[in-house]
């Protein structure tokens, strides 16, 4: 207790920098007049009483030095001076600061930044309390993992459950809004009751859905986000109990939800009660309706036994209702997992290539401090002899390292401030959770942390060498270390340099390759020059289908009317990499299946005459649906080569016909179409639906009609720049209706770019830091390279005046620095070889071990390392033997 | 050396708190000549040395310290015993006693004794 009561004092001494010394002189003074009194009154002569009172007294230098020791904490002192020091040699040479600060931030910014990204996308729980308890359940059928769930289904699930304390389901629902001002489409989720509750979030006004307003026929109600709210109600308290018209509905206002919400990064308007749609497909066991279901596990539980519990669930409703539920499993996930489970190998390797960087950064400027320290070698054993110890003088110099490391490290933390911005931002649709990623406490603690390991890193190495000196050679030197071993050092350190280079420019070249073979893939469509939106309709419950085809129509013709569009085409479905729907069927001729699930699947395109042209797909066979192909004619569809392969495979599919359950129609083959990339350019055709089939939206069966009523999908070709039509298309859905409503607006370019967001992102950021290791390693080698042919002048002035030329010299440099290059090369490529193994998930179109990316990489590494040998190497072929020798 | 200082500094320290509680509150020069008077030469000389150990003992808080006049009317620091210090006196006091007491025994035994 007393020794901590001391420990605060002194610690508190130390902060406010209590150090003079005054208290201690006065009381000196005063102690030193009081003897002296004393001692007159004694009867000595005032001088010899003043002398006898000091003497007496004590040596005041030592007792000073006492007291100091007592007031302050020592280490602390002896550390501040170290620090001191450490500046002053720091400031003597600005150059050598400048560069290994540099060097540093680099490596620690590089390191802070993606740590930051790994932090707040993998490592922090989500935003929801207890999150941990939360789950994705998905349906599983054969050929699909996670697939949507039918409603009759979830609530059977929710019922049945032992596991989870509460499910909820949620479909996206977009709805057209006319407030005050324009018509706006809003983004919303339909929502079963638990939903919120189930996540954990309270409203921030009113209350979230009850049961039984989760009905048919309960009353119409609405739960606002807080960012709607705030822009379309300026945050009015009262909005509570007041309705608002979606999709022609009024709907009462129940409560608002906070602005900070969001869900799979979703930021929606508007949720609604999913019990209340009354469509019959919704509720039909068969359909999916791509509705979808989270859960909350009871506090305990596991995800595994939550799985046995569910698969024990879908065994019973399989019993139940084989026609629709015979092979629909169930599939649970962690939602973390789901969110951020596709990114995070990903992100590991990205990590692991900063964390190679910044053991370059760290050798290059152990090297750089190593080469220093020979200069300072004789500093080191003045210090030596007076008495230093070896734990001291290592002390002093990790402290410098430390030092030197802080200042990088704080440098970096600027750096990685405004790279993880500016990567966020050029890559908006790459990484799940990018808005929860900043500098939090955790962040700062790793940059700390790391910046220590480095400084102690780079910072051991040279101070052992240099604290193990013999004393008398270097003080009787005079100042010439002959310290081979300290030059292999440095050439291990080369070594070690290139390798993690190499490496990493591996790896980056592996991305660079997976990338360029992705971009080759051919979509199976002609994306440039296309474009796509959404157009919200302005439809009611009561909209006939007629009055939906006449919109269409009339949208259409407007169209075309606008120069500069080639071709238009309403579709909805399947969209390409942005909307996946199925439809099961059977071959006429074939016996009929006896159920949904017993039938084959193919996805569907609802799509006009000019899809073809507008989407630019090949057509092989037959004719394209034409405009005569509407409501009034029979059934005609397109099937891709791949659906004509698998399911004609050696007749011809015109004439024939299948039949389309769901839709309860026969359709007529009349032409089949190139196979279109519907899942992404890289994705793997064995885990999905790849038969394909176009439908012409005007022959779409009655009953589904009020489902497309209120918003539709478009695709244009233009001839030119598609975004600069968007302007007149958007002024001719005005003049047609100010309540439609344009969203979502893609060029296909970027729709094909998007899909692969990530892996674009991590191609750039592992060239980024390739690059960085290969200039770092490149001034490595210069720096090594330059300092011995310096500390060689002597040497290759005498070997030249006895007679070797000037190519003997180049060679000799040239063949040092190759020497290091190549043995770090073959480090290097082993390491990869074991390394890029862990990466093969992340390429596409090339091997982890491809041969021209290693070959390329290593003689394209070779030949910098050179590069950078040859200028100090051109340096030693010019010494002049008469200077050299005479140097010194 | 830094043994036989910390052994002497543990007496001074016990000296100083014994004399601050006799006398009440005091100058350091007035704790010197007190323990000079009544241990001898321990501090006769390097009385200096009495001041580091003042100021651990204040930032141990078992005294506590403020300036005043002193007899020749000059300021001087004056130290006196805190609540903490008294009980910190008497608990090492009692300790002193009882090693005392038996290094004391130990030193009585004479070697027919132990037969």
């Amino acid at each position: 207790m007393r020794a901590l009561r001391r420990f605060l004092t002194r610690l508190g001494n130390f902060v406010m920098r209590r150090r003079d010394d005054e208290r201690l002189l006065r009381e000196t003074e005063e102690h030193l007049a009081l003897q002296t009194d004393e001692n007159i009154r004694a009867g000595l002569p005032p001088r010899e009483a003043r002398r006898q009172a000091k003497l007496k007294f004590g040596g005041v230098a030592t007792i000073g030095e006492d007291y100091r020791a007592e007031r302050n904490l020592q280490f602390i002192d002896a550390f501040v001076q170290d620090i001191r020091y450490g500046a002053r040699m720091l400031r003597r040479s600005p150059g050598f600061a400048a560069i290994a600060i540099l060097t540093l931030a680099l490596g620690i910014g590089a390191n802070t930044a993606l740590f930051s990204v790994v932090n707040g996308v993998l490592l922090n729980p989500l935003p929801y309390p207890q999150s941990s308890q939360l789950a994705a359940i998905y349906g599983k059928t054969p050929g699909v993992y996670r697939g949507p769930i039918t409603y009759l289904n979830f609530l059977d699930w929710q019922r049945d459950t032992r596991t989870f304390s509460s499910m909820a389901m949620y479909r996206n629902q977009d709805y057209n809004f006319i407030g005050k001002g324009e018509a706006e489409r809003l983004s919303g989720y339909m929502i079963s009751a638990g939903f919120f509750s189930t996540l954990g979030v309270q409203p921030v006004l009113g209350r979230t859905f009850r049961a039984d307003d989760d009905r048919v026929g309960a009353a119409p109600v609405v739960i606002l986000s807080g960012g709607f709210w705030e822009r379309r109600f300026g945050s009015s308290p009262d909005i509570v109990g007041k309705s608002i018209t979606l999709n022609g509905v009024s709907c009462t206002v129940v409560g608002v939800i906070p602005s900070s919400f969001t869900f799979y990064g979703q930021l929606r308007d508007v949720y609604t009660p999913i019990g209340q749609w009354n469509d019959p497909s919704f509720r039909d066991r068969r359909i999916d309706m791509s509705a979808h279901a989270i859960g909350r596990l009871e506090p305990g539980i596991t995800l595994a036994q939550a799985q046995a519990d569910m698969d024990g669930v879908a065994r019973n409703l399989a019993a139940s209702y084989p026609e629709a539920d015979k092979d629909v499993g169930i599939t649970l996930s962690s939602m973390k997992e789901d969110m951020v489970g596709k990114v995070q190998p990903l992100l590991l390797v990205l990590l692991a290539a900063v964390g190679f960087l910044l053991l370059i950064a760290c050798t290059n400027v152990a090297n750089l401090l190593l080469a220093r320290s020979m200069g300072r070698s004789r500093e080191f054993a003045v210090r030596a002899a007076l008495g230093a110890s070896q734990m001291r003088v290592i002390r002093q110099l990790l402290t410098e390292s430390i030092l030197l490391a802080g200042c990088g490290g704080a440098l970096g933390l600027l750096l990685a401030f405004w790279g993880t911005k500016a990567v966020l931002g050029a890559l908006p649709a790459a990484l799940p959770r990018a808005g929860e990623v900043s500098l939090d406490s955790r962040v700062l603690l790793f940059t700390l942390g790391v910046s220590l390991l480095a400084g102690i890193l780079f910072g051991l190495a040279p101070a052992l060498k240099t604290s193990r000196v013999n004393l008398q050679e270097i003080l009787k030197e005079s100042g010439r270390g002959s310290s081979g071993a300290r030059h292999r050092l440095q050439g291990v350190f080369v070594a070690a340099e290139v390798a993690m280079a190499l490496v990493l420019l591996i790896g980056a070249g592996l991305m660079v390759r997976s990338l360029a073979a992705l971009w080759r893939v051919d979509p199976g469509f002609n994306p440039s020059h296309a474009i796509t939106f959404d157009l919200s309709l302005p439809a009611a419950a009561q909209t006939g289908s007629a009055e939906t085809r006449a919109r269409l129509r009339l949208f259409d013709e407007k169209m075309r009317d606008i120069p500069g569009v080639e071709a238009v085409s309403v579709t909805l479905g399947s969209r390409p990499m942005i909307h996946d729907s199925s439809l099961p069927f059977w071959i006429e001729g074939q016996p009929q299946p006896a159920t949904i699930q017993d039938m084959h699947q193919a996805m569907f395109y609802l799509v006009e005459a000019g899809f073809q042209k507008a989407m630019g797909i090949a057509l092989e066979r037959g004719r394209f649906i034409t405009s005569q192909d509407n409501e009034n004619a029979p059934v005609a569809i397109d099937i891709d080569d791949v659906f004509a392969r698998a399911y004609f495979p050696r007749e011809n599919p015109v004439g024939k016909h299948i039949h389309l359950a769901l839709f309860n129609v026969d359709a007529e083959i009349v032409g089949v179409v190139g196979h279109v990339k519907q899942w992404g350019l890289d994705a793997d055709p064995k885990s999905a639906i790849e038969a394909q089939f176009d439908y012409p939206f005007m022959q779409l069966p009655e009953k589904l009609m009020p489902l497309v009523a209120d918003a539709v999908a478009v695709v244009l070709r233009t001839k030119g720049d598609p975004t600069a039509v968007m302007g007149p298309v958007r002024r001719a859905v005005e003049e047609i209706d100010p309540r439609e409503v344009i969203y979502a607006v893609q060029t296909m370019d970027e729709v094909v770019a998007n899909s692969f967001a990530a892996r674009r992102l991590s191609m750039v950021l592992l060239g980024i830091f390739a690059m960085l290791a290969l200039a770092l390693s490149c001034v490595g080698i210069y720096g090594v390279i330059s300092y011995l042919v310096g500390r060689r002048t002597h040497e290759i002035g005498l070997r030249m005046a006895l007679g070797a030329q000037r190519s003997d010299v180049m060679r000799l440099v040239l063949g040092h620095g190759a020497k290091m290059a190549l043995i770090g090369v073959a480090i290097g490529l082993a390491g990869a070889l074991g390394l890029t193994r862990l990466m093969a998930g992340e390429l596409f179109g090339v091997t982890a071990h491809d041969p021209l990316t290693f070959l390329a990489v290593a003689v394209v590494l070779i030949c910098v390392a050179l590069a950078a040998c040859y200028i100090p190497a051109r340096r030693a072929m010019r010494v002049d033997p008469m200077v050299a020798l005479r140097y010194e | 050396m830094k043994q036989k200082t910390d052994v002497q500094q543990g007496t001074l320290a016990l000296m100083v708190l014994k004399t601050l509680d006799v006398l009440g509150p005091l100058h350091g020069y007035g704790i010197a000549r007190r323990i000079e008077q009544i241990s001898g030469d321990l501090l006769a000389v390097n009385q200096g040395t009495l001041y580091p150990v003042l100021l651990k003992l204040e930032q141990e808080g078992s005294i506590a310290s403020e300036w005043g006049a002193s007899e020749n009317n000059r300021r001087a620091r004056f130290y006196r015993l805190t609540r903490d210090g008294r009980k910190r006196l008497e608990a090492e006091t009692r300790g002193w006693e009882q090693t005392a007491a038996i290094i004391g025994r130990f030193f009585e035994v004479k070697p027919e004794d132990l037969r």
